[in-house]
């Protein structure tokens, strides 16, 4: 063994790094127990939630970070901030990467003072109503899937404490939203929001009902980024987890919708084999895989690979060899859960690799995406966040991201919902800009972005009628007339940031009636 | 070609977001109906929404007709009243028994034009059978009036009262479809079969309008646009029909430039009802854009 008198005459040695002293064998202290024996001790499970969070360090004032692919059915949320309010947290950022309908219970822990302020996607539901209505002092900040991934690895949305349900878990934290050893009911799918924040947040807690033996391989989130493991009876409700496979819409106007925007992807000048794409899980959209496969088919196209919230259809043409690779950065139905678990070429991505930008993300090797929209203005600016009666009721999600990346963007929409014309003059919140929106399909003729020259001759030369989106406009108009202005007061409740992390657009407060 | 058939969407009277949307879709007709489908308690909101749909909106390029209630009941006179006035559309007959059912409302017809204006004649009619008598009376009905621009059957009334009821091949209906093909063609106006009810049976759909159109029908009601697509698809003519019938075509062109009384084709005779058939397909799928750019 070398002395430390020894090295110091190596030449250069005060140039190599190497943690203090020489190699002392006293402190080695090897475990001579079974795995078995080791799993059942010294692993990462703690006792009870409550004792994981003193543990975590979490402090008055921090970020607790949430994922939401357990959508409708997620207990996590309420969970933990029932338990975080009861321990007497107060001022807490909440970041999740989506809010929904289930998560209520929340604005009692905002009037008592337990949050402080939200980040997320999107919101829904009661919370959502309450906060546009100003049930908040600071502004919800809303943030693109692929933003919120580059917040969080930037440092811009530092998160203190992530706290992520998980379907299965070995242990040592190893976790994924499926299990191949022993399937308990419960299942998401891919985690691909949750590995960001358990990658960058100071500690990672995986909450689940469903300890397996180790390695939980494949896993979504290795053990490396978890530090404690909490065992608890339910993570979520799984009919809500999992609203069973996405059922193929029999409305006759959506499907009017999808086979003129599958007549606009073929017309593109994308649709060749080895092409990509992305679709929503909207009826619509869902509709334009039927209609694609037709054409894939009939002309012996091949898909390299479907991007995005994976759906049943997705799934159904991966099995058919019609799509070659899934990147799946969330799960939304069952079917595509299992593909998940079942299929070697349906691969699980995190939010970052998804959609973060700059220029390896998935989303910039798209030909095509199909969208939908809540609205679509004269500038093909287009909203998916608040109503007609601007109240919030919708997800940023991966719009903008989409829209930025794909070569082709079509965004689909019903030209008027009831008496509410979706084709407007100004969306009444910008989350997707125009210049990143090529193709607007909806069921009463279809616009094309002005700056997409080739696009339009491609579109005119396969004999498709093109409208301008002001044609559009007044065509919506004829029908059901200017709708009144939204009544908003001056305070703002919500601030959408752009996935480039620039602030685009702020949603007010709406005017009460008065009685 | 006068005015394409293939497909009559029927359209409730009293709802609006479909009255809105019927226009959308790629059917021939729209029905748009102020009887079966609307309760007695929403008669008059049907008729003005149907008359506001008439005379607001616009459905390029579709032909557009109202069922009106029966005449002896008590909303039928207000129906025509207002339908005709608006010179949009053509009056669909309810349940037509006789010739006279059909000189009744062209009476009252005519009458209304003339307060209004209208030309005397421009309103057209179609007539509807749907029970022994009425499809009895086919041959009368369709010959009843020169407004008369169809003659449809209606099965679901038509078998109730034959005292059977519908089976997928229909047989309980050949004799009426028969009947009423005949009226129609006798009286030279279109023939338009029933409805076809299970709207997510596609399979038996199509076996169905495949067999109408063997028959000769010239279209079929349908009660969702979803039913639609499947008509079109069995009425256009295919290529090889096409390719065959401007084959005869030529022959005839050929024959007749070179001062021949007679031409042939494929060493057979083309004869009469042989050009007719061929001519009928051409105009048939220049009319449903089939035929491709003509030269």
């Amino acid at each position: 063994m070398i002395t430390a008198g020894e090295l110091q005459n190596i030449p250069f040695m005060e140039e190599l790094s190497f943690s203090d002293g020489t190699f002392r064998p006293e402190t080695v202290q090897k475990d001579y127990r079974t795995c078995l024996q080791r799993e059942q001790s010294n692993n990462k499970i703690i006792g009870s939630l409550e004792e994981v969070i003193h543990l975590s360090g979490l402090k008055d004032g921090m970020t607790v970070s949430f994922h939401h692919h357990f959508r409708g059915g997620d207990y996590i949320v309420n969970m933990v901030m029932d338990k975080l309010a009861d321990m007497g947290f107060r001022d807490l950022v909440l970041a999740a990467s989506s809010l929904t309908d289930c998560h209520a219970p929340l604005i009692r822990h905002i009037q008592n003072g337990v949050i402080r302020r939200i980040e997320t996607s999107g919101l829904r539901g009661a919370l959502a109503e309450a906060i546009s209505r100003g049930l908040m002092e600071v502004p919800v900040v809303f943030r693109s899937h692929g933003g919120r991934a580059q917040a969080i690895e930037t440092g811009v949305l530092p998160i203190d404490v992530a706290f992520l349900g998980a379907p299965s878990c070995d242990p040592f934290g190893n976790s994924n939203g499926y299990s191949r050893d022993r399937d308990n009911g419960i299942m998401c799918g891919s985690m691909g929001y949750a590995k960001c924040d358990a990658a960058y947040a100071k500690k990672t807690v995986i909450l689940t009902n469903n300890i397996v033996p180790y390695p939980n391989a494949p896993f979504a989130i290795p053990e490396t980024d978890v530090d404690y493991v909490v065992v608890v009876e339910k993570i979520g409700d799984p009919a809500g987890i999992m609203a069973g496979a996405t059922r193929f819409t029999t409305n006759p106007k959506e499907l009017l919708i999808a086979e003129t925007a599958c007549d606009v992807i073929e017309a593109s000048g994308r649709f060749q084999d080895g092409f990509s794409i992305q679709m929503g899980s909207g009826g619509a959209s869902l509709a334009v895989a039927r209609f694609l496969r037709e054409k894939m088919l009939a002309e012996n196209i091949k898909a390299s690979f479907a991007l995005g919230g994976i759906t049943g259809s997705i799934v159904d043409l991966h099995e058919e060899g019609l799509v070659k690779r899934i990147l799946d950065v969330q799960s939304f139905d069952l079917r595509a859960a299992q593909s998940l678990r079942d299929n070697r070429f349906h691969q699980q991505i995190s939010a970052s690799y998804y959609a973060r930008p700059g220029q390896g993300t998935a989303v910039n090797q798209l030909d095509v995406v199909v969208l939908s929209a809540l609205e679509v203005d004269c500038d093909f600016n287009v909203n998916v966040l608040t109503g007609s009666d601007g109240v919030i009721r919708g997800a940023v999600g991966g719009h903008p991201d989409t829209a930025f990346g794909a070569s082709v963007s079509i965004v689909v929409v019903p030209l008027v919902r009831g008496r509410i014309p979706c084709v407007v003059k100004q969306v009444s919140t910008l989350v997707t800009p125009g210049k990143t929106v090529d193709v607007i399909v909806t069921d009463r003729g279809i616009a094309v972005n002005p700056l997409r020259k080739n696009l339009i001759a491609r579109l005119k030369e396969a004999g498709i009628h093109l409208f301008t989106i002001q044609e559009l406009q007044a065509k919506a108009e004829d029908l059901v007339g200017i709708p009144d202005p939204i009544p908003y007061t001056d305070r703002v409740v919500g601030v959408v940031s752009y996935r480039d992390g620039s602030i685009i657009d702020v949603i007010r407060q709406i005017q009460e009636p008065r009685s | 070609m006068s005015q394409l058939r293939r497909t009559m969407l029927y359209v409730p009277g009293n709802n609006a977001g479909m009255i809105r949307d019927a226009g959308i879709y790629s059917a021939d007709c729209i029905m748009f109906d102020l009887e079966d489908s609307v309760a007695p308690s929403e008669k008059d909101g049907a008729r003005f929404l149907v008359y506001e749909a008439l005379t607001c909106l616009e459905y390029p390029g579709k032909e557009l007709l109202v069922r009106v209630n029966a005449l002896e009941s008590e909303y039928g006179p207000e129906d025509l009243e207002a339908i005709v006035r608006t010179g949009k559309a053509v009056i669909r007959l309810p349940k037509t028994e006789s010739a006279q059912d059909v000189l009744d409302c062209e009476r009252e017809i005519a009458r209304i034009e003339k307060s209004a204006g209208l030309a005397p004649g421009s309103t057209k009619m179609m007539a509807a059978v749907e029970t022994a008598a009425g499809v009895l009376s086919a041959r009368e009905i369709a010959a009843a009036s020169k407004r008369l621009v169809g003659i449809a059957i209606g099965a679901e009334d038509y078998v109730t009262d034959l005292k059977t009821s519908r089976s997928p091949e229909g047989i309980e209906l050949y004799f009426g479809r028969s009947m009423v093909l005949l009226a129609a063609r006798a009286a030279g106006i279109d023939a338009l079969d029933t409805v076809f009810s299970d709207i997510n049976d596609e399979e038996g759909f199509r076996r169905e309008v495949a067999y109408i159109k063997q028959l000769g029908f010239d279209g079929k009601s349908v009660i969702n646009p979803r039913q639609i697509q499947p008509v079109h698809d069995i009425f256009t003519p295919t290529q090889e029909e096409i390719q065959r019938s401007i084959a005869v075509i030529e022959a005839l062109e050929d024959a007749k430039s070179k001062g021949m009384g007679v031409a042939s084709l494929n060493g057979k005779m083309v004869d009469k009802p042989i050009e007719d058939r061929a001519r009928r397909v051409l105009s048939f799928a220049r009319a449903v854009g089939a035929l491709g750019r003509e030269e």
